[in-house]
């Protein structure tokens, strides 16, 4: 099948600071795909580069299996959702939603009525004689998203698209987008920093760092099996022990990620479970989330693990006092092998 | 501590700052409503005060006259075309400055601003040399050109302050959506930009429509409205006809002044 997408070697550079390292990258049509990484990292060029708004120094753009490294965005078939919306001030909500088809020369009767159709597809048919500036940003949000869909694009990219929205409304947008998203079954493109939203949303993630691609799984993947340590400790949150102390711990001169939630306190004394990996600390503190406890031990001879207890699981919490001795058992499968940086 | 200074904010300025206020805006405003009362004695030879009489009948004795009217149309004509080229070449030229950064954008920035700042003499003195070496006459369309050179910078000026304004995100989202670069100017950029081009215009009219140095240098025969009162200075006859339509000009001028200061007040929302 050919791709919706496709970047080869995909490089860009502004002025000495290398925004996109040559980059390569599949998506695959009706996917949810998700560019994720710090600031900085080069998912928003990357997403640029898709749109059309900038230009790759090296390699190229494939949309559908056709070369559009040299196209501009008016020629492409792809529509954007924008982090600022970019409504139209001067324009109505309904005028915003048509501009799409005016400038392709569609009559006002046809725009008006598809204009509707897609205002009621995001739920604001009421709306269409507002201004933007009377709407709040849940419904702006929405109205970018009608306006983007209205040109039927093969592909639909969304920058940071629940940047702008407080928690509640970002949850409820993160699954109403995923809803539009297989009901409309259209590539849809997002670029995220919260590791959150692309690991509940998309079928697939590309972890940026440093203008790379740090490695492009599901999320289960990337958070079951990550790569790096980067990827381990962007993803979720890790324990990376470094190599030297990990052939400490384990005889093999390897850097390992095990996740705070996998690792168990063990009270000192109590044996292990068979064939557990072991270490000894001192509890330096613990910090309560209500579901679970966060506690922070500080290995003898070593670095600060986190361990994640469940509320439940947990033995009456009286015991564990700052600066007490405890023991850390973690199964050796749970640690996570990472290639070396 | 607090309450005091409250007490004293709530009072407002002092009586002497009040008062060089009061005789700044005298000193500023006095010389033009003299000319207005002028315009109305009945007394044609000397300026005496206060005047004699009041009359309507300079008025009339300045609409009888064809040199006031050709000088009048002829200031229009110009001021109208001078604008008209600055609108069409400020905007070009905001438009390619405003975003994208180029090697040498920053010195051509300024020297499309420079030219504000040269005395008129100067910017006189090289369009003549220029004109004649092109080997054209001082003429109308001169004239033209050389009131375009500085009504160029205002609208210049004004555009480019609101394209600065403008998000990206707006020309980027419309090009998304299928528009070419006209097509985004002409139902993105231009409705953003309408009122400063009308701002910047009428303040380039205005200019234009008074400016006398440059017309010095640039006209021929013509006799351009500033023209016609440095000439009329020294007529001795029907004084206050000079007043008369000096108070035309200043309601002339006014309007669009006013009209400009309006539009862009900084409390506008762009564009709604």
């Amino acid at each position: 099948m050919t791709a919706a997408i496709e970047l080869r070697a995909a490089s860009r550079a502004f002025g000495t600071v290398v925004a996109l390292d040559s980059i390569s990258l599949a998506v695959a049509p009706g996917e949810f795909f998700a560019l994720l990484g710090p600031s900085g990292s080069g998912k928003t060029t990357c997403l640029r580069l898709i749109a059309g708004f900038d230009r790759a120094d090296s390699g190229e753009v494939l949309l559908g299996g056709v070369d559009v490294t040299d196209v501009p965005p008016f020629d492409r078939n792809v529509n954007t959702v924008f982090q600022d919306y970019a409504l139209f001030p001067h324009m109505s909500v309904a005028e915003n939603v048509a501009y799409g088809l005016k400038v392709r020369g569609v009559n006002a009767a046809e725009r008006r009525r598809r204009a509707g159709e897609m205002l009621e597809l995001v739920r604001l048919g009421a709306y269409g004689d507002r201004r933007p500036a009377q709407l709040s940003g849940g419904q702006r949000q929405r109205v970018a998203l009608a306006r983007a869909l209205i040109n039927q694009p093969h592909v639909l990219l969304l920058d940071e698209p629940l940047g702008a929205l407080d928690l509640k409304l970002r949850e409820e947008m993160q699954a109403e987008l995923k809803a539009l998203q297989q009901r409309l079954g259209i590539t849809f493109v997002f670029v995220t920093h919260d590791q959150g939203e692309a690991l509940s949303m998309a079928d697939r993630v590309a972890v940026f760092s440093q203008g790379r691609i740090e490695q492009l799984d599901t999320p289960r993947a990337l958070y079951n099996r990550p790569r790096t340590a980067f990827v381990a400790s962007f993803v979720g949150s890790a324990n990376v022990v470094e190599d030297a102390f990990a052939e400490r711990l384990t005889g093999r001169r390897q850097a390992f990620a095990i996740r705070p939630e996998l690792v168990e306190i063990v009270a000192a004394g109590d044996a292990a479970p068979e064939g557990a990996v072991r270490c000894e600390g001192t509890l330096e503190d613990v910090l309560y989330h209500g579901a679970s406890s966060r506690c922070h031990v500080r290995v003898d001879g070593g670095p600060v693990l986190a361990v994640a207890r469940a509320e439940t699981a947990a033995p009456p919490g009286a015991e564990l006092r700052q600066g007490a001795r405890v023991s850390l058992a973690w199964r050796p499968e749970h640690a996570v092998m990472l290639e070396a940086q | 501590m607090r309450s005091e200074r409250r007490r004293r904010d709530w009072n407002g300025p002092s009586t002497g700052a009040k008062l060089a206020a009061a005789l700044g805006l005298l000193f500023l405003h006095a010389p033009v409503w003299v000319i207005v009362l002028y315009a109305f004695t009945t007394e044609d030879r000397t300026y005496r005060f206060p005047p004699p009489g009041l009359t309507l009948r300079w008025f009339e004795v300045a609409f009888a006259r064809p040199d006031i009217w050709a000088a009048m149309k002829l200031s229009l004509q110009v001021a109208g075309l001078a604008t008209l080229a600055a609108l069409v070449l400020g905007t070009l030229a905001a438009l390619a400055l405003a975003k994208r950064p180029f090697r040498g954008k920053d010195q051509i920035t300024l020297l499309f601003v420079l030219p504000i700042a040269l005395p008129g003499i100067l910017t006189g003195l090289a369009l003549l040399t220029g004109i004649r070496k092109a080997g054209f006459e001082p003429g109308f369309w001169t004239i033209v050109a050389g009131h375009a050179t500085f009504c160029l910078v205002i609208v210049y000026n004004n555009v480019i302050a609101r394209l600065r304004r403008l998000p990206d995100s707006w020309v980027e989202a419309s090009m998304d959506l299928g528009a070419d670069g006209f097509q985004t100017f002409r139902h993105v950029v231009l409705p953003q930009i309408a009122t400063a081009l009308l701002a910047g215009g009428m303040l380039a009219f205005a200019l234009s429509f008074d400016e006398i140095i440059v017309t010095l240098f640039t006209a021929g025969h013509e006799e351009t409205l500033p023209i016609w009162f440095y000439n009329e200075l020294f007529r001795p006859r029907e004084r206050p006809v000079t007043n008369v339509v000096a108070v035309i000009v200043i309601l002339v001028t006014l309007v669009p002044i006013l009209l400009a200061y309006w539009l862009t007040r900084p409390d506008e929302h762009a564009g709604s």
